[in-house]
Parts: C-alpha cells; structure tokens; sequence
C-alpha cells in the first residue's frame, strides 16, 4: 500500500445502532434493508434534529422580524451553506432547495429548457436515466421543440462515450443531462470526460446524482459539471427535500419556475421583478424542518466521513459481485468497471415480484420491478428485475445472507 | 427457509405459473383486451370467443409477468369456459372479494365449484402487494367483455 492513506476505522454495528429501524424484525425475522436505493433509512441525529425543531425552534422562514422565525431562518440558512460544503460550490447561493430531484430535474427542463433553450436545440440524455431524468426532457421536446437524443449504453452497462460524441458532433446539443450513477446498473458514470467532452462542443452537463451523492464525495467544481441535483431522503435524511446546484451564471440568467411569496424581490398587480438566486426558484413556503434534517444527514455522514462511506461500500460492492455472480441461475444487470452498490438481478426460474415476495419472508427487503427505467430493461431485453442497494450500515453478512436466501428460492421454484 | 409460504404459492399455482394452461390466441376471437400493469410489468392479453348463445365458448391468453399473474389468468380461461356473460363477471367480482379478503362468504351460493378451485389464489389476500398480480386477468376479462378498447389495469 505505498502511499496510500488507510481509511478511517469504519465500525458498522456502531453505524446501525444510529438508525432505529435497523433493530426490528420482519416477520420474525431481523430486517435485511436492502433498498436503501430506493430510499435510506434515518439515523437519530437526524430524527432528534427533525424533533427537536419543531419543539423548540420552528417558524416559518424569511419572514417574521421575530426570535422563533429568525432562529428557523438561521437553521434554514445554515442548511444551505452544509450542502454548499458537501458539493464544494463555490457559492452557497448556488444552492437551490427543492422538494426532490424530481422537482430541481423539472426545473432545469422548465426554466433553462423554455427560457435559453431554443427550439431546434438538442438536449442528450442516455439509456440508463430514472424516469426523473427522461420524462421532463420528453415534456420539453413536445412543448417547446427541442430536439431529445439519447445516448447507448453498452452491453456491460456503461455509458457509451463514442456515441456521446458522435450525437454532440453536430453542435446542436446544448445541454446534457445524464445521471452520475445508475441506480439500475450501479454504473459510475465518467463525469470529468463527459464535462470535458460536451463543453469541447458547447453543451452543458447535468448531472443526476440522486444515487452517487450517497456513495461517494461529490466537487462539482473538480467534476466540471454545470448542474447537480441530488435528493435528501437517499442520503439519510427526510424525504421533501431536493437540491439543484447550479453555476451562478447559469441560475442568473434562468427565469423562475414557479411563481409565488418569496421569489419576488418587488410585485404590484400589474407585474413583478423576480428576487435573487437562489429566492428566485423558491417560491412559497420552503421545506424547513426538512432543510434543516438534510443538513443533520449531511453533518453524520461527514462525521463519519465520505472516504470511509466510499471504501466499506466498495468492499462490500466488490463482495456482492463476486457472491451473486456465483450463484447458479442468477443473471446480474451491468459489469461496469466502476460501480456503486445497487445490483439489478434475475432469477431464471421465478419473476421478480414472486422472488421479492420470497426474500421479504426471510426479512429481506429488495425492490422489484423496472425502478422507473423502463428503457433501459427494455433495452436489456428483461422485463423486470430485483434491485439490491447498499447503504453505509448494509453488512457483508447481509449479502451473504441475501445469496444463501437466493440459492433457497430457486431450490423453492424448480 | 420459505416454509410458511406453500400457502401462498401452492403447487397448482406453481404448477400453472409454469405451465398456463390456454395460452394461446385465438384467431377467430369475438372479444379481445389487454392487462398492463406497468408498475411491475405484468402484461397479458386475452382473447374470448362466445357460442351462438352468447356464452363463453373458448378463452386465451398470452402474456409475461409473475407466477401468481400467469396463474391466475390460467386458471381464469380454464373456469369461464362455458359460463355465460353474466356468469363470467359474476365469478370476477367474487374472485375480486377472495383476493383481497381471503374469504369467499358467498361461495356456498351460485357458482360455488367454480369459486372453490380458485380458492388457491386467496393467499395472495396476505401480501398487499400482490393482490394486483392475481385481478389483473380479471380486469382485463371485464374490458373484454364490456368491449373496451383501453388497457385494463389493476395497480
């Protein structure tokens, strides 16, 4: 290990005893979590932080010249500089709050997609995005005429850069927006090539970090991307609450999205001046209490650090691949070279939803189905799947568990 | 490991989800739909072919999606055979009640042979989630018979 910095101790049975949820049985059986992917469970700081606002220091926000709504104010604010620090923006006005990456996804494809894009512009997605991340383009394009182009991914799940470059050729593309990692395939996506590959031919980067914010440290600055959305409830904090980062000279120049009380900096009956950034894309009354969770998620897994949360999760990934991959009649989705913990998989003798059935009868929770990305089983030719995903308190005994439980359902379905 | 879980997927369900019986098209259908579940992917089409006395002569399906969906819809063409119209949606509104309840409390009435060969599939009563997998061939039987043009659905 020349060089190399080992990594914090990382004790996960001090992590799971943080998260309430963890200690409970499913029909009699100690629960397997394993759709954190879909959406993570909390841990107390979080919960007590949630509580303990609304007990002691709630009011609603940028309003009231009195203690409570200062002290909600303040917390509000504070939120905004923690995910400021998290995604190293260079500005906490750059932060946007939203209510989910759903919503700072819809807000991009309204307000950059209507107010700079033009029609016959090209927005490039790829064949491996959450629904969120397709269906607002394809509203764009049938309201506003901009051109939809999707990028392949190869047969091992990896975005395919060669097509990448080939659909920017012609110059007509002027924003990508593509995820940062799948959460069907767990493919990390190269994000510094493709930021350097769409601005060599003039296009933004958006970047759907819905799964990757979770897994791993995210620079927008050193990942040279122009947007990035995330969600709080995948990184362990409350669900209603979303954030879009945006350059400051691109958020400047969007028009708002949803009008309403706290986006104007002046308003009569005839017409209004749009507040600053970021007041200018929040209108109406903020998700407060759940800002205020987000920046108590934030503040746990910077404790426990990101580098850590990275290394458990790569053994672990490294561990499921090699335990799944073995087990006779299981056909894993994806072998990208650089993945995440979410493991798409078939079972060649029982559907998902009757494999999932059987999995929760021995505590084990895995969403089944097409995880809103429809195209992309699709394009794997499958028609559903089982979904394994991992969060920083998922134990290799867990994925041991989970393979053993495998083996059992098609001995059950043979 | 699955022990408690025979009741759910008992060996004729197994046995149809393997090997549904009337699966097939049927050329010279009178009545034809679709079922889609999205969400989950449960797919299936049905054809209906009616008597000269408006009875149900013959019923096919085709379609991909889970055990308990494909069972279901086996089971289904194999019980409406020969049943009227009216017959027909009958046993969909009792087969409904079963699989959302686990209970048939009109069973001991009409159609009571029928209703207790599709007893198997009252298990699915005890998983929420998949009550929509076991009336999803049913629902597509009602827009087959009424006619209806749209996909039907039970998510």
């Amino acid at each position: 290990m020349d060089g190399a910095v080992l990594a914090p101790a990382f004790d996960v049975e001090r992590i799971r005893r943080d998260f309430p949820i963890l200690s409970q049985t499913v029909r009699g059986k100690p629960l397997v979590f394993l759709d954190s992917g879909a959406s993570a469970q909390k841990p107390r700081a979080v919960i007590d932080t949630m509580v303990r606002t609304m007990e002691t220091a709630y009011a609603n926000v940028h309003r009231g010249a009195y203690h409570l709504s200062e002290l909600a104010t303040a917390g509000h604010e504070a939120a905004r500089a923690a995910v400021a620090r998290f995604l190293n923006a260079a500005d906490e006005r750059e932060i946007v709050f939203t209510s989910s990456s759903t919503a700072a996804i819809n807000l991009v494809a309204h307000s950059y997609g209507r107010g700079v894009l033009k029609a016959g512009d090209a927005v490039l997605i790829s064949e491996m995005e959450h629904h969120a991340n397709l269906v607002p383009w394809q509203m764009l394009r049938d309201a506003h005429g901009v051109e939809l182009r999707i990028a392949a991914v190869t047969d091992t799940g990896e975005l395919d850069l060669a097509d990448v470059e080939a659909k920017l050729a012609d110059g007509k593309v002027r924003l990508v927006a593509i995820t940062h990692m799948s959460n069907v395939l767990g493919t990390v996506i190269p994000a510094g090539p493709l930021a350097t590959l769409a601005h060599a031919h003039g296009a933004k980067l958006l970047l759907d970090g819905s799964q990757a914010a979770v897994h791993r440290r995210v620079d927008v600055q050193a990942l040279g991307c122009d947007f990035y959305v995330f969600t709080g409830h995948k990184l362990y904090g409350p669900t209603g609450i979303g954030v879009l980062w945006g350059r400051m000279e691109l958020l400047e120049r969007m028009p708002p999205f949803m009008g309403g009380g706290d986006m104007i900096s002046e308003v009569s009956l005839e017409r209004f001046l749009p507040a600053p950034v970021p007041a200018k894309f929040e209108a109406g009354t903020p998700p407060i209490i759940e800002a205020i969770g987000l920046h108590a998620a934030i503040d746990y897994v910077e404790a426990i650090g990101m580098p850590a949360i990275e290394a458990h999760e790569r053994a672990l990934v490294d561990h499921a691949m090699a335990k799944l991959s073995a087990i006779e009649g299981v056909t894993l989705l994806g072998h990208a070279q650089d993945r995440g913990g979410v493991f798409a998989f078939t079972l060649d003798v029982a559907h998902a939803h009757d494999l999932a059935t059987l999995l929760d009868r021995t505590g084990i929770a895995v969403r089944s189905g097409r995880h809103c990305a429809e195209p992309l089983h699709a394009r794997f030719n499958v028609e559903s799947t089982c979904r394994a995903s991992f969060g920083l308190y998922t134990t290799k005994e867990e994925v041991d568990y989970l393979a053993e439980a495998l083996v059992k359902a098609r001995e059950f379905f043979s | 490991m699955f022990d408690d879980l025979r009741d759910l997927y008992q060996e004729v369900i197994l046995d149809h989800g393997r090997k549904p019986r009337n699966f097939r098209r049927l050329e010279d259908a009178d009545r034809h739909a679709k079922g889609d579940n999205p969400m989950c992917g449960d797919r299936l089409e049905l054809w209906v072919k009616l008597g000269a006395d408006g009875a149900i002569a013959d019923a096919g399906f085709q379609g991909r999606g889970c055990a308990i969906s494909m069972a279901s819809a086996s089971l289904m063409t194999e019980t409406v055979r020969g049943k009227t119209q009216a017959e027909a949606r009958e046993l969909s509104e009792k087969f409904r009640g079963l699989a959302m309840t686990g209970t048939c409390p009109d069973c001991g009435a009409a159609l009571a042979d029928e209703m207790e060969r599709l007893q198997v599939l009252g298990g699915v009563s005890e998983y929420p989630s998949r009550v929509k997998c076991a009336t999803l061939p049913w629902h597509t039987l009602n827009n087959a018979l009424d006619n209806r043009t749209e996909d039907a659905s039970s998510e």
